[in-house]
């Protein structure tokens, strides 16, 4: 039986599509084969995206490792959500040591299971924007550097969300947090700053680099099967937006991921040893007021005086993403 | 089998003897001819299976040891100085666990002003943060000790430091007894872990304890340490059985019995303290000495036994506490009975010789009842005065370290 490509233009997503897909791209969710890692009954704020990306990251990694997965977690909200003593929503063996070590453990972890010839087991490491791209930038790097069997997942909402929405590396320009206030003649973080770190995962010439939203979920699960059939340091970045952090309703999640992605504001895309081998175009490019408007971490480029010279600004750095990343669809 | 070898070495062997499965290295003087030893070995496949891990700094060398401890491997490191600094938040958490983990610290002083040589300011820093902390005398303690840290820690599920001085230890070649892979093995089983990761029966470790039970989960670190000491003695007997040698136990007592003076130390500096008090007992002045071996937990029985006969108790330690004054020693007056009668002496700080005669000095000074409850052996005062002055003659008086040895000049002629 052949299948024919199915593209929803109607909402430019799979979301209906899932049983009319063939089998091995049907998301594990939708399967009995769904072990629900993350189980329900955590405390993530409603609409979180993180508790979207990680569900859907670590099942997918578990049904590609037949349940043999060992998780690491640095300090955060998914640490702090999902499991306050005695209550654990982790179904899969899981430690949570500091916010800045967590590719260290998981080398650790890859180490023993070497050593003990377990090499069935796998490690995951996961952690947010800040206990990646700041404090635990060293030791992720040195983990990448090493080529350790680990696959980091960073869930980036672009900010210190579980502290009160500060700022991080990974928070993009002009965006209002609690340490970069709305207020004075350049509200919000300053432009020219920040980390671009699937690119700079990428320098480390290590298997597999990808970048994903929880708008393409399917995408998402795709990309973690990729990763797990790599050996060595693999880096998967996920989008996930903060309706606490972003201030977007909370129903708006896979939207704002969405808006992110086409957009060019956030471009997904693949990597193997350090070379771009796939991208998700964009069928139809977004303005970008159309991501900043329903947030209010923006509200101050739209009022009390339109700031349509910062707007510009973060137009041009979408405008660059899709011509280095060719995210257009050809016409 | 005799061996002529560095502390070092002696040490790297001793480590491999007990079949560490991960070892994470990070380079810092004077550690590092430990892990260039096993590195080597793990390397030329004599130490297998292990998996020697060169990390991007200490705190990823105690966060992979922790990875690797919860996962069920035997995991080992060695740091010092400003390393132990550097990877303090993982030592905390990795006793917080109860990963039980052994890391030799080969000490040394910390920064600024920067120093490599030897004192017990690393050691003395992370006292606290519950890890068990056996001081060495010798090289020969230092590869016994590395032994039974092994095994005290997986029997407790807590993580042992080492400490052994820098230098002094690390780098001299003496003459060491090193066991065989059967001694080891009959002494050292495997490591079977009270928790592990594990996809057959996942738990979650490292979650967060709220109020209502985290005075309850310290304490019983404090309970584990507890059981250390009553563990200690009777393996340092069992120890002696099978290797035929004291090394380790909570205190080492020497010439105690009748003694009006006891010194009290950790470390190297115990071999000068005896031949110094050796000395003085052959012109009749009754000193005796008292080694503590582990000083985490604070063995209290044992020091207030050795202690009970003695009039004056001189605690010579390698650190202080800044603003407070000796570190062992407000521990010692915790638990001695003549809490009055308890005088501290630093010494050695960054490397400094600590002399038979200025040991005998100072002793005889407390014995005459003449010297003062808190000295700093050999101080340059007048080097100190002269940069108080500068101090008080010009607001910018500059690094106080560098016009400080303006003034001493060239300092290696006056050593003796």
């Amino acid at each position: 039986m052949s299948f024919q490509p199915v593209k929803f233009y109607q909402t430019g997503t799979f979301t209906v599509g899932n049983r009319l897909l063939p089998d091995n791209e049907r998301s594990v969710q939708s399967t009995v084969r769904r072990t629900n890692s993350l189980n329900s009954g955590h405390r993530a704020c409603q609409g979180c995206g993180e508790a979207l990306g990680a569900r859907y990251a670590i099942d997918a990694a578990m049904e590609v490792t037949n349940g043999q997965l060992i998780a690491a977690n640095a300090t955060g909200c998914l640490e702090v959500f999902s499991t306050p003593y005695p209550e654990t929503s982790w179904q899969i063996p899981w430690v949570h040591s500091l916010f800045g070590n967590t590719a260290a453990v998981a080398t650790g972890i890859a180490a023993a299971l070497r050593v003990k010839g377990r090499s069935e087991t796998r490690v995951v490491a996961q952690g947010g924007d800040g206990g990646t791209t700041d404090i635990g930038f060293g030791c992720l790097s040195g983990m990448f550097e090493r080529n350790d069997d680990v696959l980091y997942i960073c869930y980036d909402n672009g900010g210190y969300m579980n502290t009160g929405v500060q700022r991080s590396s990974a928070t993009p320009p002009a965006a209002r947090t609690a340490t970069t206030a709305a207020v004075g003649p350049t509200p919000g973080n300053p432009f020219g700053q920040g980390k671009d770190l699937p690119a700079i995962a990428m320098a480390h010439n290590i298997p597999y680099v990808a970048t994903a939203t929880v708008s393409e979920l399917r995408d998402l699960e795709a990309k973690v099967r990729r990763a797990m059939e790599f050996r060595g340091a693999r880096y998967l970045h996920i989008l996930v937006p903060c309706p606490l952090g972003w201030g977007h309703d909370s129903s708006l999640t896979i939207r704002m991921a969405r808006l992110a992605h086409e957009s060019g504001i956030f471009p997904v895309f693949e990597a193997e040893n350090g070379e771009v081998t796939g991208v998700s175009k964009i069928r139809r490019q977004v303005p970008v007021e159309e991501y900043l408007k329903p947030q209010k971490r923006y509200a101050h480029l739209f009022a009390p005086r339109p700031r349509e010279d910062v707007i510009r600004r973060i137009q041009e750095a979408a405008d660059r993403n899709i011509r280095r990343y060719r995210l257009l669809e050809e016409a | 089998m005799l061996k002529q070898i560095e502390g070092s070495k002696a040490v790297a062997e001793a480590v491999a003897l007990c079949r560490p499965e991960v070892i994470c290295a990070y380079p810092i003087s004077p550690q590092t001819h430990i892990v260039e030893g096993l590195g080597e070995m793990v390397k030329s496949g004599e130490l297998a299976p292990c998996e020697f891990i060169n990390v991007e700094s200490e705190f990823a060398a105690m966060s992979v040891a922790i990875g690797a401890s919860a996962a069920g491997a035997r995991a080992y490191t060695a740091t010092a100085s400003q390393g132990l600094l550097f990877m303090a938040e993982a030592v905390f958490n990795a006793a917080g666990m109860g990963l039980p983990i052994v890391m030799t610290v080969a000490n040394r002083a910390i920064g600024a002003p920067i120093n490599i040589w030897n004192d017990h300011t690393d050691s003395m820093s992370q006292r606290d943060c519950g890890w068990i902390q056996l001081f060495a005398e010798t090289n020969q303690e230092a590869l016994d000790l590395h032994i039974q840290a092994f095994r005290l820690a997986e029997e407790l599920s807590l993580p042992v430091m080492v400490c052994m001085d820098g230098f002094i230890l690390t780098h001299a070649y003496e003459r060491v007894d090193m066991p065989t892979q059967a001694q080891v093995d009959a002494f050292l089983p495997p490591f079977q872990p009270r928790q592990v990761l594990d996809p057959q029966e996942p738990v979650s470790m490292g979650a967060m304890v709220g109020p209502e039970a985290f005075t309850e989960v310290r304490y019983l670190a404090h309970v584990k340490q507890m059981q250390a000491l009553d563990l200690i003695p009777g393996w340092a007997a069992e120890f002696r059985q099978a290797f035929g040698r004291d090394s380790g136990g909570l205190v080492h007592a020497y010439r105690t019995e009748d003694a009006d003076t006891v010194v009290v130390a950790l470390g190297s500096v115990l071999g000068t303290i005896k031949d110094t008090v050796d000395a003085l007992r052959d012109k009749g002045h009754k000193f005796g000495v008292l080694g503590i071996t582990c000083f985490r937990p604070w063995p209290t029985v044992a020091i207030r036994e050795a202690l009970a006969g003695a009039k004056r108790v001189i605690v010579l330690e390698k650190a202080f506490g800044v603003g407070l004054g000796g570190i062992v020693s407000s521990n010692v007056r915790t638990t001695s009975n003549a809490a009055d009668s308890v005088f501290t002496v630093i010494a050695g700080l960054g490397g400094r010789p600590i002399t038979r005669d200025s040991l005998a000095r100072v002793f005889l000074e407390v014995e005459a009842g003449t010297a003062p409850a808190l000295t700093f052996l050999d101080l340059n005062r007048a080097a100190v005065d002269r940069a108080l002055a500068r101090e008080r003659e010009s607001r910018r008086s500059g690094p106080i370290a560098e016009a400080l040895l303006k003034d001493i000049g060239l300092v290696t002629a006056q050593l003796r």
